[in-house]
Order: structure tokens, then C-alpha cells, then sequence
């Protein structure tokens, strides 16, 4: 082969043409890659299409009716959201004093409120127990003094679920009042604004979208709690049993309701996913 | 025709918009919500000293009511930092901000009044509308930041939209605004907080050529009519030109010169102002006092006359004194040849290093003692082939070449 003699015109077109495709394409994934990546993707999506398969779709209705699912989807809901505003109410300003100001110990804060995101639920569940448990650290006292007992309570499913799903909020506001224009603030304050009317007025609607993105999230964590819930709220239907535990409970004695149930849980995030789909991913990759 | 007479829009006597203010009435009508509740305007006395790390600013400051101050220097001279502590977003290190019988800032007395304290409006460079907010409600932002309802404020903002224009905008995001709109609003907004200070920060720094032309004129008009003082940060000097009533040009964190526009514009103190203004700046010594003979640090000599050609002023020193001497680059005349003795006291010769067209003219760049900037017409670039490497003679008459005593260091006040 000589380098002097150009290509054969059609090969030309042909290797020209592949290339192209391949730009266009991106990177064709080599198999070491890719034969995982399929594995994955079967892993993640099999169970849920057994989910779907193997659902009583001709009596669902029936079965949700005698699971009691509207009983325990309600109790979830009313927790859920009860949890996500109290979160709201405390995680804000949390993640305002965290992105804001500067003092000692700061970063070390900032990874013990986050601590809950890894820390197993259970856990979680044990330590709210010792705390504000009957005889807890703290229960006690609020037993004593005002009578009220959180174990065992609807409150208490709304604690628990709290513990779990605020830093949720709390990382997602962070990030948000973090890149926010601070030059407006001052535009604000030059303006006349005290403090607190900026954040209200200024600040507050600017994460608006972050604040709506971290209270979903948050809200989903707290439907789908589980551990934390069990351990220190217990499983009473009607009263701590939430719509995880009522699929748990259901699997040992009606595999059906447990389906079924399941099925009601997979809509309402599949929900949530399409609602995050724009605001939560595409700000996370931008960041 | 019968003989038509034109005038410029400058010698129409100006009406007064709608819902502008008439003489002696202070601000626009706030429906009676607040009658007189601010303090008459003041004077501004600032003496500003600010320590950041290597950079340290300097600067004396005094803005009378309705006067307007332009602070013009290039990047990095200080100027936002100066207006940062005039608003009270920066403390001073050192000095005194005093507006009126108020005192802003004293570190020797521990006083800081807080940038919402002070009732002094900043328009930003990039404007910081809320993007939240609708015109209106920007503009209605100061007065609810003081208390009034919303209803309330809306209304009370309605004169200050009517005053800059933005009536039709008012429904408006800040998103949907042109430049110049959106500099409207943040000066309306600026306004309507009633401040007794208003400070401007690159006001158009941010619009296109075109805009800027409009706006610089709109809001020449829109001073005027603020009755205290205003200062704007500008690092250009057609802007310093058109809104100033006094120009105080600042380099590398100190004050080198005040005056009058004009007077600055004709006797820049410095390399960087001479630049501005398109002058040829030179420094050198008063060699002869009678002949007015000014020899050049660079070499080379120049004859000036003996009083400043616009206005009359005796600005000779005794001999041996420092001196700056400027000479507009129209004032200088380029021959391709020795020419003969004529009237110009001064000639000289030189090379030709470059040639930049300007709109209608072709600078040319001389090289010599002293080198210049000569402006000439493109129909003489042709005619006298004029071209890089060329030697060329220059003359100057002594009436065309200003020479002033260089302050060396300390501010030039004219």
C-alpha cells in the first residue's frame, strides 16, 4: 500500500458516512460498559413490570376496598403532608442560617443535619424513642408537664417521618439561596427593606422553584417511610399505620392487597418524578 | 420656502411631563400620604478613606443640592468602592460621610448608618430589578418597604411611573424590558424611596451604542429635576461630559483632578483624562517666562499663549515651575515638507508611526519631540499619500496650545 493513492471513492463515502453517524451518535458504549448498563436497566425495571404483571387488575378496586387502603392512604397523606409542612416551617430558615452566615463549626452542622439522608431509618426510629419516648430524655417531660405522649400517636408518625425527610429540604433550599443573587438583597436593602421583609419579599419568592422542588422530595421521602415510622410510631391501623406499612403487613396474609397497595404507592411517585422531572434535574445539572 | 428657521431640540424651552413636578414643589404629588416627611435636601460632605488589602481610596467629596457629581476613572480606581460606602454597603476605614445635619458614617465616633437608614437611592449597573416583581411593583417596592399596604403603594408609585415614562409598562416583568426601559425603572424605583442622595453606578454602561445615546439625554433631564445632590460613577467620559455640573476624575484609588466638565475636558491633569478627551497632554518645565516657552520632559519645546484660549485665565507660573500643556489634535497642522515661516510658533518634525480612521477623520500618530495626534481629513491622506514610516513637519499656533501648572500629584482643582 502506497500513502500517495487516495482511497477508493466508495469506501471514502463509506467511512466518511460512518463517522458521521458516529458524531452523531456520540459515543458508541464498548461492551464492557454496556452489557452492565442492560443488567441495570433490567434490574430497576423488572420488578416493577412484575409489580404491574402479576396485579389483580380485574377486582383492584375490591381488593384496595377490604385492605382498608383508603384508611391508610389517608393517614399517609395527612402525615406526609403535615410532615412536609413542618419541615418547611423549620428547614428554611435552617438552610437560610447554613447558606448565610458564617460561624464555628459550620461544615459539621451541616453534615449532622444531613446525617438523617444515610443513617437507616431504624435507627433513626430507636433514637427518636430515646428521646421522646415515654421515658425518653425529653418525653418525659412532656409527658409530666403537659401530658402529651408522641410514641404510638398519629404526631408521632408525623416525627418520625419529619426526622427522615427534612434534610431533603434542607440541602435543596441550601443550594438555592446559595446561587441566588445576593445583589438584589442589597438592591433591597438600599431600597429600605429590613431583613426579614427582603427575605419575604425578595429572597423567599426567588427560591420559590428550589422550595417547591425540595418540599416534593421531601414529601415523597415522607410517604414512603417505613423504619423510622415502625419503630417509634408502631403499626395501629388507623392510627400509626401509613400505606408502607400496610403493604407490609398485607404481603404475609393477602399478597393481592399488598400488590395492590404497592400499586397506589408506584402512581403517586411515578407522580412526583414527572413533576420533578423539570425543576429537581435539570437545577441539579446545572449546578 | 419662505426661509425656515430650524433649532435644535436643545433651545425648545422644555415642557414639563405629566406629573412632573413644578417649581418649588418638592417630588411628585404622593396623594397626600406624606406631606413634607422628608427632611429638605442636603448637602453631601464626604471624606472617604477605605483600606482593602494593597488598595487604599482617598477621596474629599462635597455635592451641594440638585448639583450633580460625576465620578469618572477607569477600572479599578475606586469608583464603586467611593459609591459602596456612600450608600452604606461598605464601611469606612477612616473619614466622614456626613448629608446634611446627618451623619452616615464616623469610625473615629463608632457611627454606621445601614444602607436602609440612609434614604439614599442607588441605581446599580446591572439595574437589580426583582424579577419577581411587575414595573409597578418594583417601583412600589421602597414604599412598602416603609410600611404602606400595597394598595397604598401601588398608588403612591403611580407619579414616579407617569414621571419616568413607564405607565404603558407598568404590567411588566423585568424580563420583558429593552435596556433602557429597564434603566428607567430602576431610576424610578430609586426615586421613589424619596432619597436625599441619589448615586448612580454606570448607568449606561449596560445598553447598546444606540440606546445610550437617548437615555444619556433622558436622563441628563431626569437629574435636573432630582433636588438633591446626585453623584455618578462613570468610566465614560461623554457621559461625565453631558450629566456633569462637576467631574471629579479618579486614578488608582486618589482624586487627580476637579472641575467643571468643560474646564477638565480642555486641561486634563492627566494621561488617562487626555485620553478621554482625545487631547495631546504633555508635561514639562516653564523654561521662558516671557515667551511662554514650555520644554517638553519628552524633548522637544512648545510656545503656549500666555492665557487660557477659552476663557481669558492668567495660568503662568514663574519660570522653572511644573506645567502640563494640551493641544487638541485639530489644532495641529501636518505639511509633508519643511514648511515655509509662516504665523505658527511652533514646528516641529516627525514620523509617522500610524493612521486610525475616525468617523469623518483619519488620526494620524506623529512621532517626534513631541510626538502627537494629528487629525486630518481622509481627502489629505490622498492627496499627501501619507503613510507609516513618512516624515512629516507639524505646526502649531501658540493660541492652540494650553499650558497650566501641574499640581504633581496632588489633586488638580479648576
Amino acid at each position: 500500500m502506497t500513502s500517495t493513492l487516495p482511497p477508493a471513492p466508495s469506501a471514502a463515502r463509506r467511512a466518511s458516512a460512518r463517522s458521521r453517524r458516529a458524531v452523531e451518535a456520540g459515543n458508541r458504549a464498548p461492551w464492557p460498559l454496556a452489557v452492565p448498563a442492560v443488567i441495570a436497566v433490567a434490574f430497576l425495571l423488572l420488578p416493577l413490570m412484575g409489580l404491574l404483571l402479576r396485579a389483580p387488575w380485574g377486582n383492584l378496586l375490591n381488593v384496595l376496598v377490604q385492605a382498608d387502603a383508603a384508611q391508610a392512604l389517608r393517614l399517609s397523606l395527612e402525615c406526609s403532608i403535615l410532615a412536609t409542612l413542618a419541615s418547611v416551617v423549620l428547614g428554611v430558615p435552617l438552610a437560610w442560617v447554613l447558606a448565610r452566615t458564617t460561624f464555628r463549626g459550620q461544615n459539621l452542622l451541616r453534615a449532622l443535619v444531613t446525617l438523617p439522608l444515610v443513617l437507616p431509618p431504624v435507627v433513626g426510629g430507636v433514637a427518636l424513642l430515646l428521646v421522646l419516648g415515654r421515658r425518653g430524655i425529653l418525653g418525659q417531660y412532656l409527658d409530666q408537664w403537659f401530658g402529651i405522649t408522641l410514641p404510638f400517636t398519629t404526631a408521632g408518625v408525623v416525627v418520625a417521618e419529619t426526622f427522615v425527610a427534612i434534610p431533603f429540604l434542607i440541602i435543596t433550599v441550601e443550594g438555592a439561596l446559595r446561587s441566588a443573587d445576593t445583589g438584589l438583597e442589597e438592591a433591597a436593602a438600599t431600597l429600605g427593606s429590613r431583613p426579614f421583609a427582603t427575605f419575604r419579599r425578595v429572597t423567599l419568592p426567588l427560591i420559590t422553584p428550589s422550595l417547591v422542588a425540595g418540599g416534593v422530595l421531601c414529601w415523597a421521602r415522607a410517604l414512603g417511610e417505613f423504619g423510622a415510622t415502625i419503630t417509634f410510631a408502631g403499626n395501629l391501623p388507623g392510627v400509626t399505620q401509613t400505606m408502607p406499612l400496610a403493604v407490609y403487613v398485607a404481603l404475609e396474609h393477602d399478597p393481592d392487597a399488598a400488590i395492590a397497595l404497592s400499586l397506589v404507592l408506584l402512581a403517586v411517585s411515578v407522580a412526583v418524578l414527572a413533576l420533578l422531572r423539570d425543576r429537581w434535574l435539570r437545577s441539579m445539572a446545572t449546578h | 420656502m419662505d426661509g425656515p428657521t430650524f433649532r435644535g431640540d436643545a433651545s425648545e424651552p422644555r415642557s414639563p411631563g405629566p406629573g412632573q413636578p413644578a417649581a418649588g414643589e418638592v417630588g411628585p404629588v404622593s396623594g397626600g400620604i406624606e406631606p413634607g416627611g422628608r427632611p429638605p435636601p442636603a448637602q453631601l460632605d464626604a471624606r472617604v478613606a477605605v483600606q482593602r488589602g494593597e488598595f487604599r481610596l482617598e477621596a474629599d467629596l462635597h455635592v451641594g443640592p440638585g448639583q450633580v457629581l460625576v465620578v469618572l476613572g477607569p477600572n479599578g480606581a475606586g469608583k464603586s468602592t467611593l459609591l459602596r460606602t456612600l450608600a452604606g454597603l461598605l464601611a469606612l476605614t477612616d473619614g466622614r460621610i456626613e448629608a446634611g445635619t446627618d451623619v452616615w458614617d464616623d469610625p473615629a465616633g463608632g457611627i454606621f448608618v445601614p444602607a436602609g437608614e440612609r434614604d439614599c437611592g442607588l441605581v446599580f449597573q446591572d439595574y437589580r430589578l426583582f424579577p419577581h416583581l411587575s414595573v409597578r411593583d418594583n417601583v412600589a417596592f421602597p414604599i412598602r418597604a416603609r410600611g404602606a399596604r400595597r394598595r397604598e403603594a401601588r398608588h403612591d408609585a403611580q407619579p414616579w411611573l407617569d414621571r419616568l415614562g413607564l405607565d404603558e409598562l407598568a404590567g411588566r416583568k423585568p424580563a420583558q424590558l429593552s435596556g433602557g426601559q429597564a434603566q428607567r425603572v430602576a431610576l424610578a424605583r430609586a426615586l421613589a424611596s424619596k432619597p436625599r442622595l441619589l448615586l448612580l453606578d454606570e448607568p449606561l454602561a449596560a445598553l447598546d451604542a444606540k440606546t445610550r445615546l437617548e437615555v444619556r439625554t433622558d436622563l441628563r433631564r431626569h437629574l435636573t429635576t432630582f433636588d438633591g445632590p446626585s453623584l455618578v460613577v462613570t468610566h465614560d467620559a461623554l457621559e461625565a461630559l453631558v450629566l456633569a455640573d462637576r467631574v471629579l476624575v479618579l486614578e488608582g484609588g486618589r482624586v487627580v483632578q476637579e472641575g467643571p466638565p468643560a474646564t477638565v475636558a480642555r486641561r486634563p491633569a492627566t494621561e488617562y483624562v487626555a485620553r478621554l478627551v482625545g487631547l495631546n497632554l504633555y508635561t514639562g518645565s516653564l523654561g521662558d517666562r516671557t515667551t511662554h516657552r514650555i520644554d517638553l520632559d519628552s524633548g522637544g519645546t512648545l510656545y503656549a499663549a500666555g492665557h487660557d484660549p477659552a476663557d481669558g485665565a492668567v495660568i503662568l507660573p514663574l519660570a522653572g515651575a511644573r506645567m502640563l500643556v494640551a493641544v487638541t489634535p485639530t489644532a495641529i497642522s501636518l505639511f509633508p515638507q519643511e514648511p515655509d515661516h509662516g504665523s505658527p510658533r511652533n514646528s516641529w518634525s516627525g514620523e509617522i508611526t500610524g493612521l486610525e480612521l475616525l468617523t469623518d477623520r483619519v488620526r494620524v500618530a506623529v512621532e517626534g519631540y513631541p510626538s502627537a495626534m494629528v487629525d486630518v481629513t481622509p481627502a489629505a491622506v490622498a492627496d499627501l499619500d501619507l503613510h507609516p514610516g513618512q516624515q512629516v513637519w507639524l505646526t502649531a499656533k501658540a493660541t492652540e496650545v494650553t499650558a497650566y501648572p501641574d499640581p504633581g500629584g496632588t489633586p488638580l482643582v479648576i
